[in-house]
């Protein structure tokens, strides 16, 4: 295989990596804190590409000012899902909330069937976004440069938000003991919101940019992208952010060069990633930083 | 509390019973079951087909003195759901015939239903051979994938000159597979050359980065690409295609015509041609200009093929009962398989003896956005 043809190929893994990537740390934050799989996450990500598309589509917004729009109006959702779905069950058995969890991710995907349709729309992308650098013979999409910046971006905020600011050190202390926390005049359910607040405003930063790499959105989009997500995290090292963005660039270049050198297997590209969750789970179930990190988020 | 609810109950069951008492008598109406993609990532082909058939239903609402009344059953662009929503039509709704459905893999999910369940199934759009072979009770008022794959491999030897030709195609979709097929056998055979197709790569359902295959497809440098596949996946492939720079024509199969695969696509399917069914452009019966009329009015936008092969199955359905006189459905059955010179929107129908239709084929190009007519084909 030629190196510029391998090169076009490493610039679409990273690039689809890295929007693995940036949905997997809202995911793997969640758990962190929570120690709760937010089955819903990947239908909060669906929409926010929804919101996305009103704004732009029937609002006629710019889209400078819809795609902060949508990260409010997401977190928001977020936040109500949590309230409606996961707080009255907050002393039940870890089971109740995961199988809560996923009626939440029904709702979601038949309330958007019902409201918008099952059809699929497209997604308004931004030229600025979407235009074509050419170096040498490899085609690159402006995207492509954006997407792990805006990936390192979420990372560096919510390292520091958590490590260095007075609601993260509330986040920490919840996530070690909500009763300790409880106790120490932490208000659990305003920590608990905040950090599914946060962490949808993370899918829908990964909405907008899926949106943008696949311009078409429809009600069923958020599964697929999130079940790998959880599998990037879980590879990673579920709980903790970085392995998150490690485990999302290990999926996405893993899936693109699967396809690109042994092409006969295109047809089982999820499945891929599927058998790595099972290796990761059966070999090493904390996944790749999962130990060196004591203290999860 | 208990007694509270036992009596909710109760009242919900005797609404159920009065309520269906109130339903008319099965003698007064006729069923026709429309088993169709209203959700999914079909949904846009299957809405096209469901526009045509209530419009046809609108100006032809009655047959044999019976009002006929459309079931629609929603098959959720999905194999497994297709099947239930077909044993619905057969098993719970009693529907006299089923119109439906778009996409040949769904089609063929009911194939064993309806010939259990003895009741005739016209096909609108599925163009895969298999839907009705070996199959009594399935029928379809399009042409099939061996021809339309004819069509296409000669298409982009003779016009578009191409000597070596590259396949994406949806490899879990039985008619993007089944076409692609056709046009490979028929394209090697024109150029004389086995190694005519220089590349083969396949999605699946669902799939929204193509960029591998794509790369792989650009090293090959092929004179054309044949994609036949969903419209969503498709318009996707070939905005991916122009960026990764690969800028042969790109060409596929009748799926393609809709409104989604232009939004999607936007300027990148621009010159993107395919073949179709039908074209306003060029009205065959007299039922061509009823039918185009009517759908402006009623639509406010222009037919798309599937729409009136989707009329013409219902009108179809309505003159066989007509010929038969009775809602027997093994008799329609006979009936529909008579069918010779019916003159429907979509051209004139006579079904062989596998129950497909023998039809011309149609070639359209994107230009400035929109669907416009370019060849009329002639089967051999």
């Amino acid at each position: 295989m030629a190196f510029d043809l391998f090169l076009q190929h490493l610039s679409n893994g990273i690039s689809l990596g890295s929007l693995y990537a940036l949905i997997a740390i809202g995911y793997t934050m969640v758990y962190g804190i929570l120690r709760l799989i937010n089955f819903a996450h990947g239908d909060i990500f669906m929409m926010a590409t929804y919101f996305a598309f009103f704004g732009i589509v029937t609002f006629q917004i710019p889209w400078f000012i819809t795609f902060p729009l949508v990260l409010v109006l997401t977190a928001a959702l977020g936040m109500g899902v949590e309230a409606v779905a996961y707080r009255p069950l907050r002393e039940a058995p870890k089971i109740s909330i995961l199988i809560s969890a996923i009626g939440a991710s029904f709702f979601l995907e038949n309330l958007t069937i019902v409201l918008f349709g099952g059809v699929p729309k497209p997604f308004p992308a931004p030229k600025l976004f979407t235009d074509v650098v050419q170096i040498g013979t490899v085609s690159i999409q402006k995207l492509t440069f954006y997407i792990p910046v805006v990936t390192l971006l979420s990372l560096l905020g919510l390292v520091y938000l958590i490590n260095k600011t007075k609601v993260g050190m509330a986040m920490r202390a919840v996530s070690m003991d909500q009763e300790a926390a409880r106790v120490m005049g932490i208000n659990i359910d305003h920590t608990i919101a905040f950090t599914f607040g946060l962490g949808s405003l993370l899918a829908a930063v990964g909405g907008i940019m899926w949106g943008m790499k696949f311009p078409q959105i429809q009600p069923l989009m958020g599964v697929i992208p999130g079940l790998k997500c959880f599998i990037a995290a879980v590879i990673g090292g579920i709980g903790n952010i970085g392995g998150a963005v490690i485990g999302g660039f290990i999926l996405g270049i893993g899936e693109i060069m699967l396809v690109a050198f042994l092409p006969n297997l295109t047809g089982y590209r999820d499945a891929f990633a599927f058998v790595l969750l099972i290796l990761i789970l059966l070999y090493k179930p904390t996944g790749i930083l999962g130990e060196k990190t004591a203290e999860k988020v | 509390m208990k007694a509270w609810r036992v009596s909710l109950l109760l009242l919900l069951v005797a609404l159920v019973v009065v309520g269906a008492g109130c339903t008319k008598k099965e003698s007064d109406v006729i069923k026709i079951g429309v088993f169709e993609p209203i959700t999914g990532a079909n949904a846009a082909g299957g809405q096209l087909e469901v526009e045509g058939i209530k419009l046809a239903n609108k100006l032809y609402p009655e047959v044999l003195g019976k009002k006929v009344e459309l079931v629609i059953a929603d098959n959720k662009s999905d194999k497994v759901e297709a099947a239930t929503a077909a044993a619905r039509l057969v098993e719970k709704e009693k529907v006299t015939a089923i119109i439906g459905s778009w996409g040949s893999s769904l089609s063929m999910a009911a194939g064993d239903i309806v010939r259990q369940g003895k009741v005739p199934a016209v096909g609108a759009s599925c163009t895969n051979p298999l839907v009705t072979a070996g199959n009594d009770y399935y029928f379809r008022v399009c042409f099939i994938d061996p021809f339309q794959g004819t069509v296409m491999a000669n298409y982009a030897y003779s016009k578009l000159n191409a000597r070596k030709a590259a396949i994406v195609q949806e490899v879990n979709n039985d008619y993007a597979v089944g076409l692609a097929k056709y046009f490979m056998d028929n394209f090697k055979a024109l150029t004389g050359d086995e190694n005519a197709i220089v590349a083969v790569a396949n999605y699946n359902t669902g799939d929204q980065d193509f960029s591998a295959q794509l790369t792989n497809i650009k090293a090959q440098n092929p004179d054309v690409i044949f994609a036949p596949g969903n419209f969503t996946e498709s318009a996707l492939v070939i905005s991916q295609a122009r960026k990764l720079g690969i800028n042969c024509p790109i060409i596929g199969g009748d799926t393609w015509e809709t409104q989604e695969f232009l939004d999607i696509g936007q300027e990148a399917v621009e010159g993107v041609v395919f073949s179709t069914f039908f074209a306003t452009e060029q009205p065959i019966t007299a039922e061509s200009a009823k039918f185009i009329e009517a759908y402006r009015k009623e639509y406010n936008k222009e037919p798309a093929a599937v729409a009136a092969l989707g009329y013409d199955a219902y009108l179809l359905i309505l003159d066989a009962l007509k010929r038969s006189g009775s809602t027997d459905r093994v008799k329609l059955r006979d009936e529909i398989a008579r069918t010779k010179n019916f003159e429907g929107a979509a051209g004139i129908i006579t079904l062989d003896e596998n129950g497909d239709a023998i039809k011309n084929a149609v070639i359209k190009v994107v230009k400035d956005g929109k669907f416009t007519y370019l060849d009329t084909i002639m089967p051999q």
